[in-house]
């Protein structure tokens, strides 16, 4: 199988960038729809006037600019590497959930969640020791 | 019955179309620019397969059967089962886009099944 140059670099870069930017998008998303909050009675005036806060609301911005970041990278990424290796790898996300979650927002993490993380770094780290690619790529 | 067909739909469509998302990029090839103006020109080609369309389009079904689970069937059984899409993806990927997975690549897809159903089963 022939790799282009920084084939491994672009790679885990990549992949580096969806595991970051998709739980991003998530929580800011998340914050900004609380920021918004709920439609109680579901009039048309009352959607339309949600809608606008949503549109001006910077979180909810923010939160899809990630998501679109994530999407690109993981578009870009499959153009060389197998599906069945960027799939368990980009399952770091939820490590990287956790960490962020205890490190910049102090949450409480559960010890078993701690184990569910080490898990996946695990099994991560299983996927991460073969070949990103097993099939012939258009150059 | 109704849970059955809809546990069906999110693993099957919900993977079948990261497949057909996969299976798009392969017909694109290998991108080497990524300077932005080039960024954009693969995203216009991008969206000009097929395969694109039809990714984009299972993956929001598998997206609304997974609300609709939700709203009357428990997270803690809801999660394990989605989590098993981590293995339908491995046996489509070796199946739809003809990629080899040794059996280290299979023991690392069950080990990352079986973390990520530990972590969403604590997040509720």
């Amino acid at each position: 199988m022939t790799e282009s140059p920084g084939f491994h670099f672009k790679t885990y870069f990549l992949v580096l960038i969806m595991v970051i930017f998709a739980p991003l998008g998530n929580v800011l998303l998340s914050k900004g729809m609380k920021n918004v909050g709920p439609a109680t009675h579901w009039t048309p005036f009352e959607l339309g006037s949600v809608l606008l806060r949503i549109g001006s609301s910077g979180y909810v911005w923010l939160g899809v600019a990630s998501l679109l970041t994530f999407f690109v990278a993981y578009m870009l990424v499959l153009t060389w590497a197998d599906y069945s290796w960027v799939q368990p790898a980009s399952s770091f996300s939820y490590a990287m959930v956790a960490l962020l979650s205890y490190l910049l927002l102090g949450e409480a993490v559960s010890p078993v969640r701690w184990f569910g993380v080490a898990v996946i770094c695990l099994g991560v780290f299983v996927v991460g020791q073969t070949h990103p690619r097993t099939t012939a790529v258009k150059a | 019955m109704r849970e059955a067909i809809l546990f069906l739909i999110i693993i099957v469509a919900g993977t079948g179309g990261e497949l057909c998302v996969t299976r798009a990029m392969k017909d694109i090839g290998e991108v080497h620019d990524f300077r932005p103006a080039a960024l954009l020109r693969f995203m216009r080609r991008a969206f000009l397969v097929g395969w694109m369309w039809i990714g984009i389009a299972m993956m929001t079904l598998a997206f609304f059967a997974l609300l609709a689970t939700l709203s009357f069937e428990n997270v803690s059984f809801v999660v394990p089962v989605t989590a098993l899409s981590y293995g339908a993806g491995a046996v489509g990927a070796m199946l739809f886009l003809r990629e080899r997975i040794s059996l280290q690549r299979w023991v690392g897809v069950l080990i990352v099944c079986a973390g990520v159903t530990i972590v969403l089963l604590t997040k509720h």
